[in-house]
């Protein structure tokens, strides 16, 4: 296997990274397995639930559906890099200030889902929130407060 | 702002910290992903394991072909039956905190296949990658392939009594009185049929396990689990290791909803293979393995009433029958609920289970209470309606002062301002009689309302608190978080008896090396748990107190306990701040370095005996129905608890929101199909196994309903994590017979059965 290995580099959190691994090595694994950033979960990995949700070039994206190798040159933003130092990213104090979670295992999905959503300019209504946060599964059911911490963090941003 | 349910304060106090809406302690390390997982844990030259599952219900297997997923690079080892360690042969050590009567199912036993998707091997590799890849590899050739046993509905008549069969289950007792006399003399009846689909808990945590193996031999085990401590006895027994060779931690669960109460097959699995190998494993089940194991019974049932024209029940039948494993006789509580609920002259009672070729099921959110609510909520609303009574009404009319099985009084019982608040929240008294009265657009409008009840439990559980020279507070217990706010509500009780700021208290769990907790579930957690946390604190107190008075000079010298409080970290008597001392001030000058308390309680038998404990419920719910498409929205849902003290309203709420979007889930969405031919559940993914999305969840309404109650435990609690879910399913299915006249009988309530 160790042939079929290539190397690459991705600015994970704005950090560049150098990886040799597998070309069927997904991003999600690379995260967990190999970077050692655990925060990114893996909840079904067949792109069903979104708890692997990461931003790629500003963009949020199913972590297992990618594979890692094709993200060579490119921008990964992970819950890990959101906070400024001690300072939380007002959707992670929304996210604590509203109760929107439970176990918290789909919470940094829900998170860089929002993230992205905010930037795609869709999170300007309750409805709208709603619909384009569908592809995140909380099986808690903190849904409703997941909705408040949104609305609270969109106007911080 | 954040919108708070309206909550009775001064009753809920033991201090400034209980009762109020705080944060999760836990939240910070949730939201910025520091929060570590069982998966999730690491150490370099950590092995991967791969489950092998069985694509056949009922075989043996004849062989295995390994060779080439032994040849691919990076694998370590191939598992099965033929080449496994030694692993307990007595069925009696494999047996759980949760195990049913019968034979709990082992893995790579031997050559059988009990169910579809059994494990039958286990690759283990460097990385995951290999071993995923060289499980597909792994060729297995089956002899006497059979056609499974998979048909619930044609053997209900070889259902069998389980007998006393599992911890909490309390058999039905014989018939009372004449309930067929009486069904036939009734002024108004009903006899109807409802089904139940079997339902997986799918936690968005898959189930992982990863251990370590220690220097010395021994295993530190990261494991999804509701008892660490049950864990830790389980896989001692089954490996043959002592006790304390075997260390269970649980810092963090992604959820579990019962699925972690028994300990599951890949955990064996991990622990075996990093034994073998001395190396550590790590070993995750992936989606599809989810719906391998446990999950809520399929469950048919059978309800006939018979009302007086006043509504007074006269006769009240309630028969189940569920389906179980082979090999275990799983049962839960599902019709007892009706009797307890609706005092009635007449009645009788039976639950039924009839084996099949499945895994057994697991108790899952609300076990039975679930299932037997939905029917008996249902006949009462169709009750309601052959009487032209208003449902709520007909509540009212039955109303249980005493329950109705043992004819105890109950410890409290709040049901009637549950009933009261929540119709009120909901504007009921606006509702309509007829079916089909009201339509918004292209959709039906309809209105329903069902009640639920569950049990308040305390079992017995042990905490440790330690007061250290610098103020601050350590207390323990071996219990777990699985999303419910122990964390945060434990650390509340600690701080608020202490006398101290949740800063200087921190709360540790989820770790064998800690006092002994009973398993996560039933609701009972903080109840016991969290009296245990105050014994521990109030043997702190005690402790403190005896130190201050023996101090030189002591201002306490002639005083009693009673007199004096504990405040902001400090000693005091009321009136007389210059007597106070901080606590670190009276260590330090007695020369003693941490205080320590360690206790174990158990619930007050004699308090609680003659009394009925239980939680109530009211449910209102609107829907939606679309005339043409027959797709179906609940709009809105108003619940109301009377669940004794609350905490903290916050993470309180938290919890019933979660068990309404469950309630929702089991109304319109969840179910796990099983092919009939195959005995395999097909649906075995996210994408088509539903369960509701963001989209799905409209507004929901959560009120608390004061109660309070000395008799079921100290701090007065009786607990969240199921009541929220009961009782939603019928509101909804009655909802959606007041839209449409269609009266559905089975859940879920999906749009084919409404075109
Ligand atoms: S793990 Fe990627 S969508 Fe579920
Ligand atoms: S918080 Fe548990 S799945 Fe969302």
């Amino acid at each position: 296997m160790d042939d079929a290995s290539s190397s690459f580099e991705i600015t994970i959190n704005g950090t560049k990274r150098h990886f040799n691994v597998e070309p069927w090595v997904t991003l999600l694994d690379l995260l967990r397995e190999r970077a050692g950033l655990t925060g990114t979960k893996k909840g079904c990995d067949h792109g069903q639930c979104g708890a692997c949700t990461v931003l790629v070039d500003g963009q949020r994206v199913n972590s297992c559906l990618m594979l890692a190798v094709m993200q060579d040159g490119k921008e990964v933003t992970t819950i890990e890099g959101l906070a400024a130092g001690n300072e939380l990213h007002p959707l992670q104090r929304g996210f604590i200030q509203h109760d929107a979670f439970q176990c918290g295992y789909c919470t940094p999905g829900q998170i860089c889902s929002a993230l992205g959503l905010i930037r795609e300019g869709k999170a300007d209504s309750v409805d709208s929130i709603r619909e384009f946060m569908s592809g995140n599964l909380c099986r808690c059911g903190a849904y409703s407060n997941i909705v408040a911490a949104i609305e609270q963090a969109r106007g911080q941003l | 702002m954040i919108s708070l349910p309206h909550f009775p304060e001064h009753l809920q106090k033991l201090g400034p910290h209980t009762g109020k809406p705080l944060d999760r302690v836990d939240g910070l390390a949730k939201v910025t992903g520091k929060a570590l997982y069982a998966a999730e844990h690491h150490r370099p030259g950590l092995l991967y394991g791969v489950v092998v599952s069985s694509s056949v219900a009922r075989a043996r297997i004849r062989s295995f072909d390994t060779a080439d997923a032994l040849a691919e690079a990076g694998v370590v080892q191939v598992f099965t039956h033929q080449n496994r360690p030694k692993l307990a042969s007595r069925s009696k050590k494999w047996r759980d905190q949760d195990t049913p009567k019968g034979s709990p199912f082992r893995p790579l036993e031997d050559d059988r296949v009990l169910f579809s998707g059994q494990p039958l091997a286990l690759v283990v590799a460097t990385s995951f990658e290999a071993a995923r890849h060289a499980a597909a590899l792994v060729r297995i050739e089956f002899d006497e392939i059979e056609q499974p046993e998979t048909r619930l509905l044609e053997r209900l008549g070889q259902g069998k009594a389980p007998g006393r069969a599992k911890g909490g289950f309390t058999p039905p007792p014989g018939p009372h009185g004449h309930p067929q006399q009486a069904l036939k003399s009734a002024f108004a009846r009903v006899n109807a049929d409802y089904l139940v689909s079997a339902e997986h808990h799918n936690p968005m945590e898959p189930h992982a396990a990863t251990v370590f193996y220690e220097e010395d031999g021994s295993l530190t085990v990261y494991s999804k689990t509701q008892g660490p401590v049950g864990e830790q006895a389980f896989l001692s027994a089954v490996l043959g290791l002592k006790k304390d060779r075997v260390r269970v931690l649980a810092p963090f669960v992604g959820g579990a909803f019962g699925s972690g109460l028994r300990p599951q097959y890949h955990l064996v699995l991990a622990a075996m293979a990093a034994l073998e190998l001395k190396r550590s494993v790590r070993v995750v089940l992936s989606r599809q393995q989810m719906f391998t194991f446990g999950h809520r019974p399929y469950t048919w049932q059978h309800v006939a009433l018979g009302a007086e024209r006043d509504g007074k029940l006269v006769s009240l039948v309630h028969e189940a029958v569920a389906e179980t494993s082979k090999f275990e006789s799983y049962v839960e509580n599902v019709v007892t609920w009706s009797a307890r609920l609706y005092p009635c002259p007449n009645y009788s009672l039976n639950h039924r289970v009839v084996p099949l070729d499945v895994y057994t099921p697991l108790d899952m959110r609300a076990p039975g209470a679930v299932t037997g609510l939905f029917a008996i909520e249902s006949a009462m609303d169709e009750l309601a309606h052959e009487l032209g009574m208003d449902p709520l009404q007909l509540r009212l009319v039955n109303y249980g002062e005493k329950d109705g099985l043992t004819g105890h009084p109950y410890s409290s019982k709040e049901l009637r301002a549950c009933y009261q608040q929540a119709a009120g929240r909901f504007g009921w008294e606006q509702r309509w009689s007829e079916p089909r009265g009201r339509r918004e657009g292209s959709k039906l409008v309809g209105w329903g309302m069902a009640t639920g009840v569950w049990d308040a439990m305390q079992v017995p559980a042990s905490a440790r608190a330690r007061l250290h020279l610098d103020g601050r507070l350590e207390v323990a217990s071996a219990t777990t978080d699985i999303g419910t706010g122990t964390y945060t509500v434990m650390t509340q009780i600690a701080a608020d008896v202490m006398g101290l700021s949740l800063e200087s208290v921190e709360f540790k769990l989820g770790d064998t090396s800690l006092p002994e907790a009973p398993l996560q579930g039933g609701s009972f957690t903080v109840a016991s748990v969290g009296s245990a946390i105050k014994a521990a604190c109030d043997g702190l107190r005690d402790q403190l107190f005896k130190l201050a008075q023996k101090m030189p000079n002591s201002p306490f010298y002639a005083r009693s306990q009673a007199e004096v409080e504990f405040r902001d970290g400090r000693l005091g008597l009321p009136g007389h701040p210059e007597a106070a001392l901080s606590y670190a001030q009276i260590l330090r000058q007695q020369g003693v370095s941490v205080l320590e308390e360690e206790v174990k309680v158990l619930p007050n038998l004699l308090k609680q005996r003659g009394y009925s404990l239980a939680t109530h419920s009211a449910v209102f719910a609107e829907v939606q129905v679309d005339e043409e498409l027959g797709t179906i929205e609940v709009t809105r849902m108003v619940t109301a608890v009377a669940a004794g003290r609350i905490l903290n309203p916050k993470t309180s709420r938290n919890q019933l929101l979660g068990g309404m979007v469950w309630g929702i889930s089991s109304a319109l969405h969840e179910k796990s199909e099983l092919d009939l031919e195959l005995g395999r559940f097909i649906n075995h993914n996210l994408a088509e196994y539903h369960i509701p999305v963001q989209a799905d969840i409209r507004h929901l309404e959560v009120v608390f309903v004061e109660e309070q109650d000395e008799i079921v435990n100290p701090l007065g609690i009786k607990g969240l994590g199921e009541i929220g879910v009961i009782g939603v399913a019928a509101a909804i299915a009655n909802a959606v017979f007041h839209a449409t006249g269609r009266r559905v009988r089975h859940l879920p309530i999906r749009l084919d059965d409404l075109l």
